[in-house]
């Protein structure tokens, strides 16, 4: 299988023998022609201006009638008694698609000792929540979370399923889309509902370096998952007058085969990072680990936590837990301030979501200045006490 | 044992960009390697070899004819045997796809204890091979291992990573792992295993092969359509802030506070 | 230069240098300065199978000679002396074993030495018997099945670190040097443990330590050989192993050539990049020719070794020589070429010089290395028939 060209339409200017990454078009007498090489990944659909390239169609799956599903259902998330902060940020969202394709948001939550719930979602617009509420979901497990998840959507049949891309949503959400036998779009950045009212979801690939649009045409419920913070939470001024459901489910739902022995919420330096609104991180230059106690000191004035790049932490200056980038933890906060980093696309792809990014580097060609907003030529050691000083001044704090 | 470990080949990620002018893929200089996490699966499977001696590892991948190459690059570490899964009809393939693909591959080599794969692709970064690879084979899995110990010849203790903390499981053999790098450092290649490897003929197995139907797989098998490849919208212009250690201070928090930096 | 390797030998090469790529370089400034041994890179090592690489199959080894020794050597060198130092030290323990140890004693060290399970360490030298071997004062006397040592060795690389030690004795002290022994003694043995950790000027990676040998109770089945085979066991040792420290030395300098390369490339000044300026040029080119010509005697030297000739020591001394002195020299220009760029612990060319100063000191120094050489001419042209003048 390969992408159609349209003879009528191609010019044959070659503009897709470029696009093409594994070389497999070259041009003819009268129009582009792929070759076996083609991989089908639609560089070259985009690449045409003519719009004489199109993707076959992808499968349709069993037959099945579409109309039956409707709905935008939000998978809220429970962490240890309170909802997770993703969750109101996909009802948000969800409610905005539910508008658009003029159909009802809903949320499911599960978990145990849930009473009273409802309410902070009828708050974000929730019209009805279904709650599922059974001591074996006191614990995680992807077994049970994804049955009963599956034996809600073949029930009620939602027509977009979100979730957030957490390290429980992005665990167990594949295995219901599996189940379920239908497309799963992770970590999205971006939701929408396209002219033909299929949900277009929008993700970076390759590190971030590339976007991509991607449909579930054919399949329901379409899933999208959201990492927390890429989108906003806007509760209602007013909560929706909702509804309760606490259905019913067979007892094989909650078997699972795994055996939780142990949850431990982490204790260390890094424990909020993923959370904080204000991220200060420090790298190779700062030599000493003791020197690490000025990040932690701004990073307490504003409230927020301390990371480190993989150097760092491979020089034992900063602990595992604080390491942020590829092999780290991804963060996203309002302020990211890389601190005597270099920058490697290993520590960019990990915190490159965040809204402001300044770095404070010696070296003028350091990488790190081609992805902050701010950037500070000096010595770290002049200027990370000068700032804390500032700071300290401005709020009329002694120095 | 046997240990199946699930490779992927990707191009460097941090060479693929797309011209802003012409909206194309600059291909120019972009390797194709295995996978980084895909090294720690490897390590995982290979450490279990190294302490339980009737171990057999196999790698598979799936990919075009020149994914062959991370397979011999895992045979030169220390796999014992290798599976390429290449043909046409498997271009295109979402998710669901490979992993329907791949699970197809590993019924072919059953028995298979464990299934072992990095966290994710780093050019997808889905993470949801493994899970749904798990799922269609009806077996139990485990995601974002750090850490695993035998219990006994048919059960794992993992460790597993939460955003806020661990969890310790007890998982049941067969099974599916995805890994961190906790697992282990990657080993280096050896000179015998090295020596094997560019004697071995890797196997390379099409639809046909595989006993599945060239609609069920690649894209005609997937549900996921790409509609769109662009560059994402270039960040607003940097400011480097200019001037003495104390006007640089005195500008950053000029402009954090205009941004509205919690704090300030 | 193509040296005509066969493929197994392009191999061991080409995996060796990928652990000075991946794992060595990025390390070696912190293990240089925190005076840290590599225990963490010896393990990546024992994955490998290099640590097997002249040890016979029989044993678990790779099979291969001094050659060989000399190609994956030369490749660790470039990452860090300090580590390829540590790495060689054990293939030097092991040397007496497999040359002269018997049946039992080979296959009870030398398949784990090879596999890198077990690190070995050779020990000669003494407070008072450095170039002079024959100073020896460590005694080994035979009480019913066992040998009592006692004494003390100085500056054992591997020393504390190391599981396997050929130690070198005195069993009988009327004979003089072929009065000397050499015992296996392993980690643990009653009676032996270890002094202070030197503080070296440069392959701080690697550990030097006194030897202490309190009545240390050995089984007499240790003796490697008979006794009063000591001589000719540590001769017969450094026959094998000298050509390797020439080739520690080509690795070296061809790190400090490429760098200063490298340098010079990058580096502008008046407008231009230094290597556009035949000052610098004429440096580079005498160390790409003395690099050269190292890598081309010690590899002769080496496959030459490995045909068993009966003037092996001359040529080994040669090997080291040579390659020694070049490592001293093109370190020392390309510290020149850097700068003061060169002179700081930012770049790691000051590594190098401090690192390439030992090769001419240890194994033998040079200068014992000339007097091998001497003596064996003086005897050569004392036998020779034709006379030119």
């Amino acid at each position: 299988m390969k992408p159609l060209v349209d003879k009528e339409l191609c010019v044959a200017c070659g503009e897709c023998i470029d696009a093409c990454p594994v070389g497999a078009i070259s041009v003819g007498d009268e129009c582009a022609e792929i070759s076996d090489e083609c991989t089908l990944c639609g560089m070259c659909v985009d690449a045409c201006q003519y719009g004489a390239i199109s993707m076959p169609d992808v499968g349709t799956g069993a037959d099945e009638d579409l109309s039956r599903y409707k709905g935008v259902w939000v998978f809220v998330e429970w962490r240890h008694g309170t909802v997770h902060r993703v969750s109101y940020e996909l009802l948000t969202v969800g409610r905005k698609l539910a508008e658009k394709k003029g159909t009802d948001l809903c949320a499911v939550i599960q978990g145990h000792k849930l009473d009273g719930v409802e309410k902070d979602l009828f708050r974000y617009g929730a019209k009805t929540v279904y709650v599922v509420d059974h001591p074996s979901l006191a614990h995680f497990t992807d077994e049970i979370y994804g049955n009963v998840l599956v034996e809600l959507v073949r029930r009620y049949r939602p027509e977009i399923l979100l979730a957030g891309g957490t390290s429980t949503g992005r665990s167990f959400i594949p295995r219901v889309a599996a189940m379920l036998q239908t497309g799963l779009t992770a970590d999205c950045t971006e939701l929408d509902i396209n002219d033909e009212g299929l949900l277009l979801q929008t993700r970076p690939a390759f590190g971030g370096n590339i976007m991509a649009s991607i449909l579930c045409p054919y399949r329901r419920p379409q899933i999208a998952t959201v990492r927390p913070k890429v989108l906003r939470a806007e509760p209602l001024d007013m909560p929706v007058d909702g509804q309760v459901v606490r259905p019913d489910l067979p007892g094989a739902c909650f078997v699972s085969r795994v055996e939780v022995l142990e949850e431990q919420v982490l204790e260390g330096p890094g424990a909020n990072i993923a959370e904080a609104d204000v991220v200060v991180s420090g790298g190779r230059g700062l030599q000493r680990k003791e020197n690490f106690a000025m990040l932690e000191e701004l990073a307490s004035l504003l409230n927020g936590a301390v990371g480190a790049s993989r150097g760092a932490v491979e020089a034992g200056l900063a602990d595992p837990s604080q390491q942020v980038g590829q092999t780290g933890r991804t963060v996203a906060p309002v302020l990211y301030m890389a601190v005597g980093i270099s920058g490697a696309v290993q520590h960019v792809v990990g915190m490159q979501g965040s809204k402001v990014i300044v770095a404070v580097n010696r070296d003028p060609e350091a990488p790190i200045f081609d992805v902050c907003h701010f950037g500070v030529v000096a010595d770290l050691f002049e200027f990370v006490p000068a700032f804390i000083r500032k700071i300290r001044k401005e709020r009329g704090e002694e120095v | 044992m046997h240990i199946v470990v699930c490779l992927k080949q990707v191009p460097e990620s941090q060479n693929v960009r797309i011209d802003p002018k012409t909206n194309t893929l600059i291909r120019q200089g972009v390797a194709s390697v295995l996978n980084p996490f895909d090294y720690f699966a490897l390590e995982a499977a290979l450490t279990i070899k190294d302490e339980r001696l009737d171990t057999k590892v196999t790698a598979i991948t799936m990919g075009p004819p020149q994914a062959k190459e991370v397979l011999m690059d895992a045979l030169s570490r220390g796999a014992d045997d290798a599976i390429l899964i290449s043909h046409r009809a498997f271009a295109g393939a979402d998710t669901w796809a490979t992993s329907f693909t791949l699970a197809a591959a590993i019924r072919r080599l059953e028995p298979v204890d464990l299934i072992v794969c990095g966290k994710q692709a780093i050019d997808g970064d889905t993470a949801q091979v493994g899970p749904e690879l798990a799922t269609i084979l009806n077996r139990p899995y485990a995601t974002y291992v750090k850490s695993f110990e035998f219990v006994d010849d048919s059960h794992l203790k993992i460790t597993r990573q939460t955003d806020e903390g661990v969890a310790v499981w007890r998982l049941p053999l067969p099974a599916l792992v995805t890994v961190l790098k906790d697992v282990g450092e990657p080993r280096p290649r050896s000179y015998r295993a090295t020596l094997r490897a560019r004697r071995y003929e890797i196997p390379v197995w099409g639809p046909e092969e595989l006993g599945v139907d060239e609609d069920s797989v690649g894209l005609k098998g997937s549900y996921t359509q790409v509609v769109r490849i662009f560059s994402p919208e270039r960040k607003k212009d940097r400011i480097m802030l200019r001037g003495s250690v104390e006007e640089m201070v005195d500008e950053l928090y000029y402009w954090l506070k205009e941004q509205r930096v919690p704090g300030l | 230069m193509d040296y005509f390797l066969t493929e197994e030998q392009r191999l061991l090469q080409e995996i060796a240098y990928e652990v000075t790529r991946e794992w060595i370089r990025p390390v070696r400034a912190q293990l240089d300065e925190a005076e840290e041994f590599p225990t963490r890179l010896l393990k990546i090592l024992a994955k490998t199978d290099l640590f097997g690489v002249c040890v016979p199959e029989e044993y678990g080894g790779l099979g291969g000679g001094v050659f060989e020794n000399c190609l994956v050597v030369e490749q660790l060198a470039r990452g860090c002396v300090g580590v390829a130092t540590s790495f060689a030290a054990s293939g030097l323990g092991a040397y007496p074993i497999l040359l002269f140890g018997s049946e039992e004693l080979k296959k009870k060290y030398l398949p784990d030495i090879a596999s890198g399970k077990r690190l070995a360490a050779f020990a000669l030298t003494e407070p008072g018997a450095g170039s002079d071997v024959s100073a020896i004062r460590t005694r080994a006397v035979k009480s019913g099945d066992e040998y009592i040592i006692t004494g003390t060795k100085q500056w054992i690389t591997n020393g504390g670190e190391a599981d396997v030690y050929s130690v070198f004795a005195i069993t009988d002290p009327t004979k003089g040097p072929r009065g000397a022994s050499c015992f296996v003694v392993e980690k643990g043995d009653p009676g032996f443990s270890f002094g202070k950790k030197e503080v070296k000027l440069g392959i701080r990676a690697s550990a030097t330590r006194e030897l202490i040998f309190d009545e240390c109770r050995i089984p007499r089945d240790r003796l490697i050989g008979r006794e009063g085979m000591g001589f000719i066991i540590a001769m017969k040792t450094f026959d094998k192993s000298r050509p390797g420290i020439g080739a520690l030395g080509v690795g070296l300098a061809q790190e400090a050539l490429d760098i200063a390369a490298e340098y010079a490339r990058k580096r502008v000044q008046f407008g231009k990049s230094i290597i556009s300026f035949q000052a610098i040029q004429h440096k580079l080119a005498d160390m790409a020719t003395k690099v050269e010509a190292a890598r081309a005697l010690v590899y002769s030297v080496a496959r030459y070794l490995d045909a068993e000739p009966k003037d092996a020591s001359k040529y080994a001394a040669m090997s080291k020589i040579f390659a020694s002195d070049v490592a001293v020299e093109v370190a020392l220009e390309a510290v020149q070429i850097l700068g003061g760029y060169g002179y700081m612990r930012d770049y790691p060319v000051e590594k190098l010089l401090r690192d390439a100063k030992i090769l001419q000191i240890y194994e033998g120094t040079n200068e014992i290395q000339r007097n091998i050489i001497g003596q064996e001419l003086n005897k050569e042209y004392g036998k020779k028939k034709e006379t030119i003048l």
